[in-house]
């Protein structure tokens, strides 16, 4: 249904606790259109920036189609303050475990599920490492129906790359992925590389997984990201408009804003 | 994080923030996508104690070039200050995280 002007228009944006990887309760910020719904699920997971002020308008601009979101916050467990003291912390000890993040995702999409006002149909978004995290979850956490990898980066990985927290490349996980893949992507990234980006689409092919992937030129890494300088406005303006295509796809949409 | 390239090491020292002096504890150095600077990567040292939070921090994110020439400079000042005999009584006196 085409948004017009004589429309009610209203969410309901906030900060909740869910139960993460291993039980833990973990914040996290829930956005959801108002009304009784249901609205199918996506599950956001944050950069390497943190749990931060772009992530919380990404929930709220998928609450504004018609989803019900939730970005849980990945760094809970490394204390409070401003998120960018916090992210500093957790990128001087190596990053988060892919084991605690994949948990920790598993658990938002639960709640999600449990919702009356979810339809039970929840997709899964991340951009930069959180691209990654999304790949990680949707192969190794079962029920995801769609998933969002935005330029994730080491989601290919050499042996000499691997390490405690992330002993496994998530490309080798590839065949346990069981939702489609749309891919956003740009031709200058450092990380992933186009080459990178072409194994995990080989990947892909090879066990014969839906998937969809579009590489910008004149891009770089994060070129949604508007408060920064690799903000791209058309590829941005296009790349979003195919993930909202890709949800009405995959998990149904109420509203096409 | 994207390229997971990142370190720390236990120093002794001051730093200022914006709400004055504070006792350091560690310095992280890492390259990485910068907070603020305008570059995908850049070579950024945070200057913190963590005893005192996660805001006892001073941050700087510096192009390589940048981050190159500042390290030669500071190897050269030390030297130039070894040469003259001013190093040695230099001893920093441990403070308790906090205290002035």
């Amino acid at each position: 249904m085409k948004y017009t002007t004589d429309q009610y228009k209203g969410m309901l944006a906030e900060t909740i606790s869910v139960p993460g990887h291993n039980g833990d309760l973990i914040t996290a910020y829930s956005a959801r259109p108002l009304g009784p719904g249901p609205f199918p699920g996506v599950v956001l997971v944050h950069h390497m920036p943190g749990w931060d002020d772009w992530y919380f308008e990404a929930t709220r601009t998928f609450a504004e189609h018609g989803y019900a979101a939730i970005a849980p916050n990945l760094y809970h467990r490394d204390g409070h303050g401003v998120p960018e003291d916090v992210a500093v912390k957790v990128r001087a000890s190596g990053g988060v475990s892919d084991d605690q993040v994949v948990g920790d995702v598993a658990g938002a999409a639960r709640w999600l599920r449990a919702s009356s006002n979810c339809t039970g149909k929840v997709g899964v978004f991340g951009t930069c490492s959180g691209g990654r995290h999304a790949v990680l979850s949707a192969c190794r956490s079962r029920g995801f129906d769609a998933l969002i990898d935005c330029w994730g980066g080491r989601v290919v990985m050499g042996p000499a790359d691997l390490s405690p927290k992330q002993p496994v490349a998530p490309i080798d996980y590839i065949a346990d992925l069981n939702c489609p893949i749309l891919g956003i992507f740009g031709e200058e990234d450092k990380s992933p590389t186009p080459e990178h980006v072409a194994q995990l689409e080989a990947a892909l092919s090879q066990h014969a997984k839906p998937h969809e992937f579009h590489m910008y030129p004149k891009a770089g890494h994060g070129f949604f990201y508007h408060n920064r300088p690799a903000y791209r406005q058309e590829q941005a303006t296009d790349g979003w408009a195919r993930v909202f295509d890709f949800l009405a796809r995959t998990l149904g949409s109420t509203v096409t804003a | 994080m994207c390229t997971m390239i990142a370190t720390q090491v236990a120093i002794a020292g001051s730093g200022k923030a914006s709400n004055g002096w504070f006792p350091l504890g560690q310095a992280y150095v890492s390259y990485d996508h910068p907070f603020d600077a305008a570059l995908e990567h850049s070579l950024n040292i945070d200057f913190v104690n963590p005893a005192l939070g996660s805001g006892a921090r001073v941050a700087v994110e510096l192009d390589v070039a940048s981050a190159r020439a500042l390290v030669a400079k500071i190897l050269s000042v030390l030297d130039q200050a070894e040469a003259g005999g001013y190093l040695g009584d230099d001893v920093t006196t441990a403070r308790s995280p906090g205290s002035e």
